[in-house]
């Protein structure tokens, strides 16, 4: 049984079909990726499953309960968390804060309780310190943890962000090209991060353009042209696929 | 950052107790009024500091909030009661204990003031709701247009409805008398304890909001300032985040305006105005919207200048002014680090152009 599936997903904007028709399941801790061309509707895709676009048709639904067009913190609650292509960080908040704000849904206390703290508030607070500078050790982001945000280079953001997602404990992560802007040594750190994360049985989503990443970590590979699933299949098949390699060389002008 | 907190918060009681001591010692003590009431308006700014700083919303109906409060309980505490429910029923409402008559003026019936007060918070409470409602779907400015509309509905309100005195207000609002406690109110003999009781409440509030943004909560609502969209695919839900603070927000000036009512013995439609929720708006601005410490400090000295007259016929303009120079000048407020970098820096070179 997978573990989550999207049914025949579509959204436009204007007259462009954006997400046309897609659908595709998922196995539980399987790392799939979805790959295609600029303005494919990958991101697109992704909003729509994260609750932050509305769609106009579709199902999805996640461990067997219906997710369709639920806003995104609900989402959220459900156990799918994500990152972004074009990085959405708080900016005026240190390190640490940003992970924590990740705690979010794994917490409890309340306008109430915050207002009125009782011994147990502290210690849920305590306990979300620790698993954030647990996680920011685990991801070599330890001695940043009291940086402001504005002054991170573009390689840390991206892992702050992926920080941020692991500390909801998220059972299923929606990753919108992690590797985007890293030079080659942080992208060998990014997909040893991505493999740790498989060994906890998160199940994962990638968007990615670098290739050599996407075949070498993920389990199954769909690819999206013009808002379509033209193909999905492990990554040999992919790699052989004439159609996928005709979108990619810009020969598919039919 | 715990213990600094309570650094300035004992600071800050020292400061309160300081002015006391030195009021009285010099026989000035009349000017404990201004502060006393300077304490209810700093309710209505450390709560919108919170609207406006953390949750990023601004409202401009808070005048109406703080008015609202100060006028239901005019009604319920003065001969404006009979206006709106008649005397039959009034007599038997005060024989459950409901209403009461005072024995000073026979027949002047009042609500329990053990029961004007939680009518206030409800009210208030229930207000906020069917205002802020839609900011759980809408984006954007809605708080502020709607907070508009609802200010200038209260002050048309309050100005041409005969319960509420019209053009006048309510005067002779009696003190808030609960047993065994000293009257909140204007008698000159209880001006010490009354100031006591506005800065102890100032500080109840303060030391709640403070916890708040200290906690999963306030980093919630910082989160939302910073990216909505991130903050929600976090499993923050946005929407419900700035309602509630809107409802904190509007409960404290709504208690601001009901003790400052009391403390004053009347309310009038000015209070409602929206220059007054302008007013409220620069003192924010001013101290730095998400800078509690500094919207309180502002909201003193502001409003205790203003209420000593020193603004003179100028006193709304010297708030819009003020708001208009903050906004392009010191868009963070003036309690900034950099700010105050800079004077530091600037000090430290003179020195250096002597010498040369
Ligand atoms: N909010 C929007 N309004 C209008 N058009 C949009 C919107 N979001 C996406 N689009 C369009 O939908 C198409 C798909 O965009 P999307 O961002 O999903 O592509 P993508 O596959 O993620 O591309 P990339 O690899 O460049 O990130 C594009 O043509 C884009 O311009
Ligand atoms: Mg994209």
């Amino acid at each position: 049984m997978p573990i989550f599936e999207v049914e025949n997903m579509c959204r436009s904007f204007g007259g462009l079909k954006a997400v046309d028709g897609v659908s595709f399941s998922v196995e539980s801790g399987q790392i799939k990726a979805i790959i295609g061309p600029n303005g494919a509707g990958k991101t697109t895709l992704f909003n729509l499953i994260a609750g932050s676009i509305q769609p106009d048709s579709g199902a999805v639904t996640f461990k067997g309960a219906d997710i369709y067009a639920l806003p995104p913190h609900k989402i959220a609650e459900k156990g799918i968390l994500r990152t972004f292509q074009n990085i959405k960080l708080f900016p005026h908040m240190t390190v640490m804060e940003n992970i924590l704000v990740g705690s979010h849904r794994k917490m409890r206390a309340g306008f109430l309780q915050a207002a009125f703290p009782l011994p147990w508030t502290y210690r849920e607070e305590r306990d979300a310190r620790e698993k954030a500078a647990q996680i920011a050790e685990d991801l070599g982001i330890d001695t940043l943890l009291d940086t402001e945000l504005a002054n991170l280079d573009f390689g840390s953001q991206r892992v702050v962000e992926l920080a941020r997602a692991l500390a909801g404990e998220p059972e299923m992560l929606l990753l919108d090209e992690p590797a985007a802007g890293l030079n080659i040594h942080e992208t060998l750190q990014l997909s040893e991060a991505i493999r740790k994360i498989m060994e906890k049985g998160i199940t994962i989503l990638l968007i990615e353009h670098d290739m050599s990443l996407v075949m070498d970590i993920s389990d199954e590979i769909i690819v999206l042209s013009y808002g379509k699933k033209i193909a999905e299949g492990l990554p040999a098949e992919i790699q052989r696929n004439p159609e996928v390699i005709a979108v990619y060389l810009g020969t598919d002008n039919a | 950052m715990k213990k600094t907190r309570y650094i300035s918060l004992a600071l800050f009681a020292a400061g309160i107790v300081a002015c006391q001591l030195i009021f009285t010692a010099l026989g000035t003590d009349y000017l404990l009024i201004q502060l006393t009431m300077s304490a209810y308006y700093a309710l209505v700014v450390i709560g919108l500091s919170l609207l406006m700083g953390y949750a990023g919303q601004i409202s401009l109906g808070h005048a109406a909030f703080f008015a609202l409060g100060g006028y239901l309980t005019a009604v319920f505490s003065t001969n404006q009661l009979q206006e709106v429910v008649s005397h039959e029923m009034l007599t038997r409402l005060s024989r459950i204990g409901i209403v009461y008559s005072s024995d000073a003026h026979d027949a002047l019936y009042r609500l329990h003031p053990a029961l004007s007060l939680p009518t206030v918070i409800i009210v208030t409470i229930i207000i906020a709701i069917i205002i802020g409602i839609p900011i759980l779907r809408l984006k954007g400015h809605y708080l502020s247009m709607a907070t508009l509309g609802f200010g200038i509905i209260l002050y048309r309100i309050f100005l041409g409805t005969k319960v509420f005195g019209e053009a006048d207000g309510i005067s002779n609002v009696a003190p808030f008398d609960i047993p065994g406690f000293f009257p909140i109110g204007g008698e000159s003999s209880f001006r010490v304890p009354n100031y006591y009781f506005a800065w102890f409440l100032v500080i109840i509030a303060l030391v709640l909001l403070l916890n708040i943004i200290d906690s999963r909560v306030g980093r919630a609502l910082r989160a939302i300032h910073d990216s909505e969209e991130a903050a929600s695919a976090m499993g923050v839900d946005t929407g419900r985040y700035k309602l509630i603070v809107f409802i904190i927000s509007a409960l404290l000036a709504a208690i601001g305006g009901f003790f400052m009512t009391h403390y004053n013995a009347g309310i009038g439609p000015s209070e409602a105005g929206i220059m007054k929720s302008v007013r409220y708006v620069s003192i924010v601005a001013v101290g730095g919207m998400a800078n509690l410490w500094g919207c309180l400090i502002m909201g003193v000295v502001l409003n205790y200048l203003s209420l000593r007259g020193y603004f003179g016929s100028y006193d709304d303009a010297v708030f819009g002014a003020l708001l208009i120079a903050i906004m392009v000048f010191a868009p963070n407020g003036i309690f900034k680090k950099e700010i105050f970098d800079k004077i530091r820096h600037f000090v430290s070179r003179i020195p250096c152009r002597f010498s040369k």
